[in-house]
């Protein structure tokens, strides 16, 4: 589903920093993989490569079989296949929430009013504010606003989703109600790469996890290997510092 | 604040007030000003006695009355008129003889001053230069934040030339540099001059437009990044999520400051005096010059400003309103 190959990832401004270096994997249908490591570590940069919001320097980005890094590839027809879900939602303010979950329906799938009210009102029922579907976003909490953002991307009928740290901007008691609405996603079957500090969900739902740290992959494994037995160094104090 | 202090120096702002204008007055008094205030209406609005003469020898043919307006004709040797004129102020009857300059008839009519008619250029020329600064200002602002190098240093460059030279300069090069130009070229084709008044109108354009540019890219670049991201990643196209997504945001942010620029617009029209544009001030001067009344006409012209700014502000308060949603 998802294949990086050699990407590299160099700011030049303000000064030279190596984002990311070498970074390979594969990600296959179905799976759910979640990145962890320090911040400044490369993890959201490589996420944001994956839809192409930054643009790696060398390498290929593989999505459905097709190289993002081609600059003949259609780059809006990838990223309506690919969902993204930001720390600090994005929520369009100036439209409810059943617009924010049907603009994109309507123009970029040109679905029909109906169709897309229909799935909206579908998906908002999924997430668990239907009530809320005609309020505007700064009405709702943190934790509705991010429900509402899965909605959002999930309204796309995307093949993967990528969620860029979906709980840090979040009060903990509404941590909860998003990271339950992410592994119902999971359980379901949806491919998803998940940027997280939440270890209970790495370790409860991720097939595998991948840490990073000064923009390279350091390991990977499943959750059981990384909690109970990291091999590398630097896994271990990062772990040993969070948990 | 208690009451008995607040009242007082509500009294204090009625003093200051009243003392400023009992100053002017006492100060006109002394240099022996005659004001004249009932002079001005007359150069809104005045009485017109239109008088029909004759232009040749004759006859009147015949007068034939539809309904409250009436056709004359007059015929002379070889030759003949006609005019339309209303029945009730006919001066002739049928079989009269009519020397050159003969009055056929004559009546009153209302016709609007100078003042009325400056009033309306200036209303006109600020429109349109709002219109057209308001185009180049939205295609100004999108260059000016856009990637493309020549798109960008093209609009820093018009926005720093306008910006960094006088508004009367630019009217004079618009009118007597370009406008000689184009007049001249058009002339060599045996097309129609353009008159002055759209020189003024596109310097007026240009200036705002400048301003607009500078506004526009200030209210898209408050928006953050996030909410460009988050259409991107929805499978937007950049102009989708400029026109669904940013635009509207912007354009509440915009509002304000447009309406500030927009005023100052209608206030600078009235620099285009210098190149014959008969707008509101220079239409004050001319009435100033027969009515010989400065002190008055001058105070309403600045009130007629006023009305025209205060109005654009209300207006745009309401658009404010309006486009607050949640």
């Amino acid at each position: 589903m998802i294949e990086a190959r050699n990407v590299f990832k160099t700011y030049y401004v303000p000064h030279k920093v190596e984002a990311l270096v070498d970074v390979s994997t594969r990600i296959a249908a179905g799976e759910v993989v979640v990145v962890i490591g320090p911040s400044g570590s490369g993890k959201s940069t490589f996420l944001r490569c994956l839809n192409h919001l930054e643009t790696a320097t060398s390498g290929h980005i593989i999505i459905d079989g097709v190289d993002i890094l081609n600059p003949k590839t259609d780059i809006n027809k990838v990223r309506a296949e690919v969902g993204m879900v930001f720390q600090s939602f994005n929520l369009f303010p100036h439209k409810t929430v059943e617009e924010n979950v049907t603009l994109a329906q309507r123009i970029v799938r040109k679905r029909s009013k109906k169709e897309a009210a229909d799935r909206a009102m579908a998906l908002l029922t999924k997430v668990g504010i239907q009530d809320k579907a005609a309020v505007y976003p700064d009405q709702l909490s943190g934790g509705q606003q991010q429900r509402v953002a899965i909605a959002r991307a999930l309204a796309m009928n995307p093949k993967v989703m990528l969620f860029d740290e979906p709980t840090s901007a979040l009060d903990p008691e509404m941590i909860g109600e998003v990271l339950d609405v992410m592994k119902t996603l999971a359980t379901e079957g949806m491919t998803m790469v998940c940027v997280t500090h939440e270890m209970g969900f790495a370790r409860e739902v991720a097939g595998r996890v991948i840490f990073m740290d000064a923009g390279r992959i350091v390991e990977v494994g499943t959750p059981e290997h990384f909690f109970k037995n990291p091999t590398h160094e630097r896994t271990k104090s990062f772990l040993s510092q969070i948990l | 604040m208690p009451k008995s202090t607040y009242y007082f120096w509500v009294g204090v702002f009625l003093f200051v007030i009243f003392s400023i204008i009992f100053l002017v007055y006492f100060a006109t008094m002394r240099i022996d000003y005659v004001w004249a205030w009932h002079k001005i209406p007359s150069a809104f609005l005045y009485h017109k006695q239109v008088e029909v003469r004759a232009e040749i020898q004759g006859t009147v043919a015949s007068i034939t009355p539809e309904k409250d307006q009436s056709l004359i004709k007059v015929k002379g040797t070889g030759e003949e008129e006609a005019f339309t004129v209303p029945t009730k102020d006919l001066r002739v009857s049928v079989n009269d003889f009519v020397y050159p300059g003969d009055v056929l008839a004559s009546y009153g009519k209302w016709q609007a001053g100078i003042m009325l008619q400056g009033v309306w250029i200036t209303l006109k020329v600020s429109l349109f230069s709002i219109i057209f600064g308001i185009i180049i200002g939205i295609i100004g602002g999108l260059s000016r934040i856009s990637d493309n190098p020549a798109a960008k240093w093209l609009a820093i460059t018009y926005v720093e030339l306008i910006r960094g030279s006088p508004l009367l300069v630019q009217i004079f090069i618009w009118y007597f540099v370009v406008g000689t130009m184009v007049n001249q070229l058009l002339l060599a084709y045996g097309i129609h001059e353009i008159p002055g008044l759209w020189y003024g109108v596109a310097a007026l354009a240009c200036f705002t437009g400048a301003y607009v540019t500078e506004i526009v890219r200030a209210g898209i670049q408050s928006i953050g990044r996030g909410q460009i991201e988050a259409a991107r990643s929805l499978g937007m196209s950049y102009a989708q999520s400029m026109r669904y997504i940013v635009m509207p945001q912007a354009m509440r942010r915009i509002l304000p400051p447009l309406a500030g620029q927009f005023i100052s617009l209608i206030k600078d029209s009235s620099l285009l005096g210098i190149i014959a544009v008969r707008e509101l001030t220079k239409a004050t001067r001319e009435v100033i010059t027969t009515q010989l009344n400065p002190f008055e006409m001058f105070f309403v012209c600045a009130a007629l400003y006023l009305v025209m700014t205060f109005t654009l502000s209300m207006f745009v308060q309401y658009l404010e309103r309006r486009t607050q949603t949640a």
